[in-house]
């Protein structure tokens, strides 16, 4: 039994961890300076969910345990998910446990129970945001099971470990399929994680809210947790794609040495994509939830020109 | 595949992006601006592919298609629109969607067409004359699903930009006097579409092509 | 005993309980208390024989010398049968549990003896069609089992819509009936080329090598038939007429097994009696499937009554079992018998999965409905803090049902996303472009199923009870309480150990295309499933649940060390200070933005009404199948229209009779003489 993977992967969970919310801290800093103003600092997240665990809980008098058990679940949820993904190695013991298939469903979890925990207080506001999360939900699933499609053409695989080990392997080609692929990617991750167009994550006006709007009861360290899991999806999604389309510079099975360097590639590249990030909050407004559907239509589309591009041009 | 074939596949990956952009686009700039860019993949394409065929009457046709459908005539559309003050949004007659779902259907409809072709030609572009095909049909798509008479010639433009693109692509290109013939007809019909604009929008003060309707007997 | 004595003993327990419940008709609570606890025996004797039979490759038959002289009966007992056995004995065994329960809130209202009477023969009739091994005994049993149904869906018969539902389904079940009997006597004719009698037997159907034309004509009004019966759109317009309306253990069985007996008859005629077919066979099924899970599923996410959005629920899980029965044939036609074995395996799965979990979720909406008097999601709410168990079951009942891993929909699903990933694999271009956007409907139906679930268990368990008048509500006696938990128990089971299952299912694949996923399936132990290979894709249900509960508690752990109060106040009310209870989002407002992005596909009336006392406003809202306008009200119609015109030779005058009857004598005289 080879020790080092184990280690690996508990060095990787732990960087998901403390990354993830310096990753968010990331993309505030890059918009306050965009916006010329001045920023809280990288860690600004990381100290907000501190404090939050220190606070007392209040809740709701008609919550019930779905309500106080959501935010463990969607936790480690997330933490598994985490745990799958290869982000820093491909030689993760868990790699296995999921294909990206399951993965997406992993999340589907946490978003499950974070929609029901939205409905259990009663307010009209939680009602509404799990209505509507679960819509974009619904529109984002057939786009995003195109895409890995198109992947899963390419690399004859879904196991996120073996897409990585193919493309780094394989000589490097043009494919048009991987670029439509990537663009609804994003979209995709623009969706599935609440950004700008899609969902406003610093909004707490009524009318525009999605995620938030479901979580406005949460206090305490039960908020604490839904926000580091909300973080870590972000990272991850980014991750999957990072790992799915530039996977170049993840360390290879029974190569210690290569992870110094795999931790240098992932903090540029996830400096880039926030950059990238930033630059489409800045350049669009919010939209209304009823053009959402055209929003994930066109990631629809962009998978499934993947797709035919595949078989049509390569 | 070696790397003009691979840069050529690109290209008509994202010739056919932007037909997919005209179809869905809302803004009568946007469209405008798509329709260049498309001019421009057109164009390059049609070098890369002079340049790998060796037929170097393809670079004239690129040079060509860079004056006329990049420049040209996007500028003669943007003084049109400029000057008739068109409304900035051009309303589309069936939701973004159901159009994309129908151009999906058009894609693998034409792949479908012209996979006899691709069995039996050796070039090296016979996998993007699907494309080719895609491009006219969503051209004609485009003109069916638009009310605004701006937005219809631009779907016709498409339609050509996918026939030229057809015409590199299954045989390496027309002859040139054909190419400088076909040019000469977009172009007059770019001005004769300018001079009947003003002229609908005289009649009807508005350019929505549903007000020909009026010009039934029975009205 | 041996595997088919196993199974008729079960059969003939059911036949005795028939025989004694005369003897305890003036003692009703007694009578529930042995008849349902006979049928459980019973229908745990056909699970052992099931299990048994599949296990050990039985592939047996016998003649019962009963029936019409030189018809006798055939029966045959081999792994397909012995699966289905399985799965309708398991559903039928913690449904009876459950029933002891539920029908015992009848005693005092009304006489229980029928219902008991035809829930025994409800269950033979299931269980001797999937024994059946000629035509003749097939549809006699299809027809016990369609008819012991009708009467147990007009238990309540007093209520208008149970006896408009029952019509229905009659009418339909016997239109499909008819269909499968044409089918039959196709294939019988075609065994003997039409000339004599003995093509009747399923044996002599499978030893016939039948001609492209006749085959095709057998196999669509067959898949016409069972898909009348499985509910397929767009003949499913009974099944959530009919299901709601039954009482609930009835409606699980109904929708958990009943319609599974669809499926066994779609995968008999197809793989075993014909067994050879060309592609578009299967494309056939797969767009049938296609639609009618997407349809199914947007249904039921319009609906407002709990039992109502189950049963259009189980129209959708008949279409993703169809889709895999679909690319199972697909691939079988292209000789590709790894990947058929794949999607069978994932259609049998699913087919398996639904009867538990949708087993569950009517028992879970039947305590509810046991609890409340009520159907409508609109009243409820807050049920949790009334009814934990029953909520805490039903919610695993829906996780299930929502594809969500560790539970089983997740797997049966996933192995269907699996058998699509190889679709590029066929050597037909067309098909390979035209199978990956089947496979996102497969993905959007599976999400709108999460929507679906979400909206059932938060509007009807969660935020305030809606109503306006709160009912005294309490649990669920035991005997509700512990079947509920042995079909949630067996959801997890299945979630957990998918390859234990597969390995047992594996012989089915094996028998009915010639190949098998299990080798490669539980390559890496029973902890991984890996359907094709290791490096194509890999699941594990046991770590992903080890793995999520150790993080769970060690958060919970770690954040309960320093102590630190939870304080309950009341819920933020932006300064409004009124809210109310009838201000939670609902039913139909949860509905609303994916009925305004798939509206085109229903008919929709909306209507605001002003009026009342103080301008009160009144919001209407109707939401209608479209295929009641496009397919039915034309048919009926055309029927009415046709009986108009019939009915006028009804003169009510004796002499008219006899002039048609003496007519009638001459004709015939003329013809045959």
């Amino acid at each position: 039994m080879r020790i080092y993977p184990f280690i690996i992967e508990i060095f990787q969970i732990a960087i998901v961890l403390i990354l993830a919310p310096i990753f968010i801290g990331w993309i505030r800093m890059l918009k306050c300076w965009f916006q010329g103003r001045t920023s809280a600092g990288l860690f600004q997240p990381l100290r907000d969910i501190m404090k939050l665990f220190y606070k007392d809980v209040v809740l709701a008098e008609n919550a019930s345990w779905i309500f106080r058990f959501t935010p463990y679940l969607v936790f480690a949820v997330t933490v598994l998910a985490g745990g799958i993904i290869p982000i820093l190695s491909v030689d993760l013991p868990l790699s296995a446990t999921a294909d990206v298939i399951a993965l997406i469903a992993l999340f589907a979890i946490a978003r499950f129970f974070i929609a029901l925990a939205g409905m259990d207080i009663g307010t009209a506001f939680g009602g509404m945001g799990s209505s509507r999360e679960m819509m974009i939900a619904s529109l984002a699933e057939p786009a995003m099971l195109m895409a890995i499609f198109t992947v899963s053409l390419v690399s004859k695989s879904t196991s996120l470990s073996q897409i990585v080990q193919t493309i780094t392997h394989a000589e490097f080609i043009l494919r048009p399929s991987m670029a439509f692929a990537i663009l609804a990617f994003i979209l995709i991750t623009i969706a599935e994680t609440g950004r700008i167009p899609v969902d406003n994550p610093a909004t707490h006006l009524e009318l525009t809210m999605i995620h938030e709007a479901m979580i406005l009861e949460y206090s305490g360290r039960h908020l604490a947790l839904i926000e580091w899991a909300g973080m870590m999806k972000l990272f991850l999604f980014t991750s999957i794609g990072i790992a799915s389309f530039f996977p170049w510079g993840i360390a290879a099975v029974d190569n210690l040495f290569q992870l110094p360097a795999a931790i240098i590639f992932m903090a540029v590249k996830f400096c880039i994509v926030g950059i990238v990030l930033v630059l489409i909050e800045l350049g669009l407004a919010k939209m209304r939830i009823f053009r959402v559907p055209e929003f994930l239509g066109s990631a629809f589309l962009f998978a499934s020109l993947g797709m035919i591009s595949y078989f049509i041009l390569e | 595949m070696n790397l003009a074939a691979q840069i050529n596949s690109i290209l008509a990956a994202l010739i056919l992006l932007t037909a997919f952009g005209l179809l869905v686009q809302r803004r009568i700039y946007g469209l405008l601006h798509l329709f260049a860019w498309q001019g421009l993949f057109l164009s390059i394409s049609t070098a890369v592919v002079g340049y790998t065929a060796g037929a170097h009457h393809l670079y004239i046709s690129s040079v060509l298609t860079l004056l006329l459908k990049v420049l040209l005539l996007p500028y003669i559309l943007y003084v049109l629109i400029h000057r008739l003050q068109i409304h900035k949004d051009v309303e589309t007659m069936l939701n973004v969607p159901t159009t994309m779902l129908i151009g999906i259907a058009l894609v693998i409809f034409s792949y479908h067409l012209t996979s006899p072709i691709r069995e039996l030609s050796t070039l090296v572009t016979r996998s993007t004359l699907a494309v080719a095909l895609a491009t006219v049909m969503l051209g004609l798509l485009m003109m069916i699903t638009r009310r605004n008479a701006v937005t219809q010639i631009i779907g016709f433009l498409a339609m050509e930009n996918g026939l030229f693109f057809a015409a590199t692509s299954a045989t390496y290109g027309m002859p040139l006097v054909v190419e400088l013939g076909v040019a000469l007809d977009i172009l007059i019909a770019a001005f004769i579409f300018g001079i009947f604009f003003f002229h609908i929008r005289t009649t009807f003060d508005s350019l929505d092509v549903e007000q020909m309707n009026r010009l039934k007997e029975e009205d | 005993m041996s595997q088919f004595e196993s199974v008729l003993f079960s059969i003939i327990l059911l036949l005795s309980t028939l025989a004694i419940i005369p003897l305890f008709i003036r003692r009703q609570k007694l009578l529930i208390y042995v008849t349902f606890s006979l049928t459980g025996i019973s229908s745990i004797f056909a699970v052992l024989g099931g299990l048994w039979t599949v296990s050990g490759r039985v592939n047996q038959s016998i003649i019962l010398p009963i029936g019409l002289p030189d018809l006798p009966i055939h029966l045959r007992l081999d792994p397909l049968s012995g699966f289905f056995l399985t799965v309708i004995g398991l559903l039928s065994f913690f449904v009876s549990i459950y029933s002891i329960g539920y029908i015992k809130a009848f005693v005092g209202k009304r006489s229980v003896t029928h219902l008991v009477i035809f829930y025994c023969i409800f269950l033979m009739g299931m269980f001797s069609v999937v024994l059946s091994d000629d035509a003749f005994s097939f549809l006699i049993s299809w027809e016990v089992m369609a008819a012991a149904s009708y009467f147990l869906v007009m238990f309540e018969d007093e209520r208008t819509e149970n006896r408009r539902a029952g019509f229905l389904y009659l009418v339909v079940a016997h239109v499909g009936a008819i269909a499968i009997l044409l089918s039959f006597g196709i294939m019988a004719g075609a065994a003997t080329g039409f000339k004599g009698f003995s093509g009747y037997t399923f044996d002599a159907m499978r030893q016939t090598e039948f001609s492209v034309g006749w085959a095709a004509a057998a196999f669509l009004l067959a898949f016409f038939g069972f898909a009348a019966k499985a509910g397929v759109i767009p003949l499913h317009i009974w099944l959530p007429e009919a299901h709601p309306v039954a009482p609930s253990n009835v409606s699980a069985l109904m929708s958990g097994v009943m319609l599974k007996t669809a499926i066994y008859g779609i995968i008999r005629v197809t793989f075993d009696l014909i067994g050879d077919f060309p592609w578009w066979w299967g494309a056939v099924v797969l767009i049938f499937g296609l639609i009618t899970a997407l349809m199914g599923i947007l249904y039921a996410i319009m609906q407002q009554d709990i039992k109502r959005l189950l049963a259009y629920s189980s129209v959708e899980n008949i279409g993703v079992i169809l889709i895999g029965i679909g690319l199972a044939m697909i691939f079988t036609s292209f000789e590709m018998p790894l990947l058929s074995a794949l999607a069978l395996t994932a259609a049998l799965y699913h087919t398996l999965n639904h009867a538990m979990f949708k087993g569950l979720l009517f028992m879970g909406a039947g305590a509810v409905l046991h609890a409340t008097k009520e159907r409508n999601m609109e009243k409820m709410g807050g049920l949790i803090h009334k009814m934990p168990w029953t909520a805490a079951l039903f919610l695993v009942g829906c996780v299930s049902i929502s594809a969500l891993p560790p539970f089983n929909g997740f797997v049966s699903e996933w192995l269907t996303f699996q058998a699509f990933l190889l679709s590029p694999s066929l050597p037909s271009p067309l098909l390979n472009l035209l199978i990956p956007l089947g496979a996102t409907l497969v993905a959007l139906t599976a999400a709108l199923a999460a929507a679906c679930f979400v909206k059932a268990f938060g509007v009807t368990f969660l935020g305030h009870w809606r109503g306006h008048h709160s009912p005294h509500i309490h649990e669920v006696d035991w005997f509700m309480r512990s079947g509920m938990i042995l079909t949630a128990i067996s959801c997890l089971v299945l979630g957990v150990a998918p390859t234990l299952v597969i390995n047992w299912i594996d012989v089915l694949p094996e028998q009915l295309i010639g190949d098998r996923i299990a080798a490669s399936a539980g390559e890496f132990g029973w902890l991984w499933l890996t359907p094709i290979a290791h490096e194509r894709a890999s699941y594990s249900g046991p770590i992903v649940l080890i793995v999520v509960l150790a993080v769970l508690l060690l958060a919970y752990i770690l954040l309960h060390v320093r102590k630190s109060a939870i304080h309950r106040a009341p819920l933020w009310d932006c300064g409004f200070e009124k809210v109310t209870n009838r201000m939670q989002y609902n039913a139909t407002s949860f509905s609303m933005p994916i009925r305004r992005i798939f509206g085109f596909l229903f008919s929709i009336k909306e209507q605001v009404l002003k009026g009342g006392k103080g301008g009160t406003l009144h919001y209407h809202l109707k939401v209608r199948d479209r295929f009641w306008g496009w397919l039915y009200m034309p048919v009926a119609d055309i029927s009415f229209y046709v009986a108009r015109k019939i009915g006028r030779l009804q003169q009510g005058r004796i002499q008219a009779y006899l002039i048609y009857s003496f007519i009638t004598i001459i004709v015939l005289l003329v013809f045959f003489r």
